[in-house]
């Protein structure tokens, strides 16, 4: 945990996308992604304009965007089944490059991969400027169940630590000269994960117990509470509101 | 397989939302009981975090099966056995928010299907069928993981037919359900295989440490035996008072068994042999002309219509299928209504059992 409490998408410098409550960002990117997704799928102008509002965003928050563009390879699977889709799809077709395509297969596949790669952006940029525990505090402003955000904390504290005792069980299985070649060595992989699942349950009665004897009751101390000015509100719904003006637009042009 | 923002539509996304809510709503408060200890002190928040932390790295470790592909534990299943359905639903389901809000792995919006769809059904139906299997099999160890098996088996492919449905419902693209059903049920029936092994290999393996730890195996303990150097045998004594003398009841495990199997056997084989011939009452309609006026089934177009599955061109095979999905599905929901019958009952008996006889306090 040298690393300090970050999480691996997290790009730590000074912007005024950095400088808004977490609250707000997540309800922005939240309101936005509900736009896009809204927006009927023949309207390929307003598709880039959310693209260049995400981009605003981005040159805003000082996130290159190469790193941007890296992360949204988390999509993968879905573009190959995007790209499946317009040999599947029946309907009327054209001919694409010597390729007989369905019409609606393609209109279907622009729209998951328009949407998706939209969607996958504004989380990206979500994460690259709100630290773990400023999202978490935000969520919990926006009224998620304390319990809930309680949990999703133990989950991303402990979660490197436990990554890191699965990291250890590999080192030694493998320095008693162990490699898991095929189904046959399922067995040993399995005992490990069943270990992991008892050292990990055991942890938690001992973080339990540990917390106790600190006068825990059920509920974390609010140390450091986040409000959020009405000027920082307005900043963070510039990007929803943009997009809900373009959503409507698109609805007008293409009923 | 994350569902990406723009899959479904904005409606079922906002429905699947709120089912996703609700669920994870009563799951917040039966995760209480199912993780307080003895004295009844409220865990929950360290230990199902501690869990969903293990489930997040479970997903990391990787099975290689053959040629250099591997796959990974989804851990619905596993987790449903391991610390109650409660749990892991929530655990699943955090795990999946967090993914979705810091990896970006799943839209945001599709937050409610991915919940609903691998946290809910994956965990709800793994559940239901392990226990359903724990009553039916001999109470013996080795019950648990045969039973963690069968749940992991049924679960993944329960949660492509989930899937299925919402896409169904609010799917952007018109891909003829039949594929999307085949396409998604074929590829999770494998999966499902290599789910079930490592689930069952994982349950046993923590068995064989700590039986007290597994949620599934509560009650299945044996008593503990000391043995001596010259061989006497002691029982130890529960330390819970013993259940007040039971009236001598039948069991009725080999009846339910018995059933189980039969009905399995009758709509996955013998269907076949069925007559295809209308049924007496739809010959009567057809001979007199009463049926012009129906209309075609609404779920004519569904992947079970007429007791086959569909694009399962061997019709022997694809009767069969259908029947024992059917079973299945049947079973399930009469399981379920007869739980929430039974419960009821014993809480009104509780009731009256407290409540002051009114002669005795006249």
């Amino acid at each position: 945990m040298g690393a300090g409490h970050s999480h691996p998408l997290y790009r730590a410098t000074s912007s005024p996308v950095h400088a808004l409550p977490p609250h707000c960002k997540i309800a922005a990117v939240f309101c936005f992604v509900l736009a896009v997704v809204a927006t009927p799928r023949e309207a390929l102008w307003a598709f880039a304009l959310y693209a260049l509002l995400l981009a605003g965003v981005a040159a805003a928050a000082r996130v290159p965007a190469g790193f941007l563009l890296r992360r949204l390879l988390v999509e993968v699977p879905f573009v190959a089944f995007a790209l499946l889709l317009p040999f599947v799809v029946p309907g009327p077709r054209v001919t694409v490059l010597g390729l007989h395509l369905g019409q609606e297969g393609l209109w279907g596949a622009w729209n998951i991969l328009a949407k998706g790669t939209l969607g996958v952006a504004a989380s990206v940029l979500l994460a690259a400027t709100t630290e773990l525990r400023a999202l978490l505090l935000g969520l919990q402003r926006l009224r998620l169940p304390s319990l809930l955000v309680q949990i999703a904390a133990f989950m991303l504290r402990y979660g490197e630590v436990v990554t890191d005792e699965m990291r250890r069980m590999r080192i030694a299985r493998e320095s008693r000269g162990f490699t898991a070649r095929g189904v046959r060595h399922w067995g040993v992989l399995a005992k490990s994960a069943g270990a992991l699942f008892i050292r990990s349950y055991e942890r938690g009665e001992r973080v339990h117990l540990a917390m106790v004897s600190r006068g825990y009751t059920g509920t974390m101390p609010v140390i450091q509470e986040v409000t959020a000015t009405g000027a920082q509100w307005a900043r963070a719904a510039a990007l929803p509101l943009a997009a809900l003006a373009v959503t409507l637009t698109a609805w007008a042009a293409h009923p | 397989m994350h569902v990406p923002d723009g899959f479904i539509d904005a409606p079922v996304s906002l429905g699947t939302g709120a089912v996703a809510a609700a669920s994870v709503a009563v799951c917040l408060r039966g995760a209480r009981r199912e993780l307080s200890d003895a004295q009844g002190t409220d865990r929950t928040a360290p230990l199902a975090g501690l869990v969903a932390a293990f489930v997040f790295a479970v997903q990391m470790l990787n099975f290689p099966v053959a040629a250099g592909t591997s796959g990974h534990l989804l851990g619905g299943a596993l987790a449903a056995i391991l610390v109650g359905p409660y749990t892991g639903v929530l655990c699943i389901s955090v795990v999946l928010l967090m993914q979705g809000v810091l990896f970006a792995d799943g839209g945001l919006t599709a937050l409610g299907v991915n919940i609903t769809d691998m946290a809910v059904v994956t965990t709800v139906v793994a559940y239901a069928v392990f226990r359903l299997l724990v009553k039916v099999l001999p109470r013996r160890r080795r019950a648990v993981p045969a039973a963690a098996f069968a749940a992991a088996l049924v679960s993944v492919p329960a949660a492509a037919c989930a899937f299925t449905l919402i896409y169904a419902l609010g799917g952007t693209t018109d891909v003829p359900l039949g594929q999307v059903f085949t396409a998604m049920v074929g590829v999770h029936v494998l999966i499902g295989i290599g789910e079930a092994v490592i689930t069952a290999l994982t349950v046993s393996a923590v068995m064989a440490v700590r039986p007290d730890l597994v949620h599934g195996a509560r009650g299945l303990a044996r008593p503990l035996e000391l043995r001596t150097a010259d061989g006497q045998v002691t029982t130890a004594t529960p330390a819970t008072a013993p259940a007040p003398a039971a009236t001598p009841r039948r069991s009725v495990r080999p009846l339910l068994a018995g059933g189980l199997a039969a009905a399995v056997v009758l709509a996955g084989f013998v269907s076949y042999y069925a007559s295809t011939s209308p049924d007496g009452l739809e010959k009567v309609a057809h001979d007199k002309g009463i049926d012009r006026t129906t209309k075609e089934h609404a779920a004519k177009d569904s992947p079970l219509a007429d007791y086959q599955v569909k694009d399962v061109s061997d019709s022997r095979l694809s009767g069969g299928l259908a029947g024992v999905i059917g079973v299945g599905a049947t079973l399930a929901a009469g399981t379920g209504v007869f739980l929430v019958v039974r419960r009821r009952d014993r809480a009104a008996d509780r009731a009256t059992d407290r409540s002051p006889d009114p002669a005795g306090t006249a």
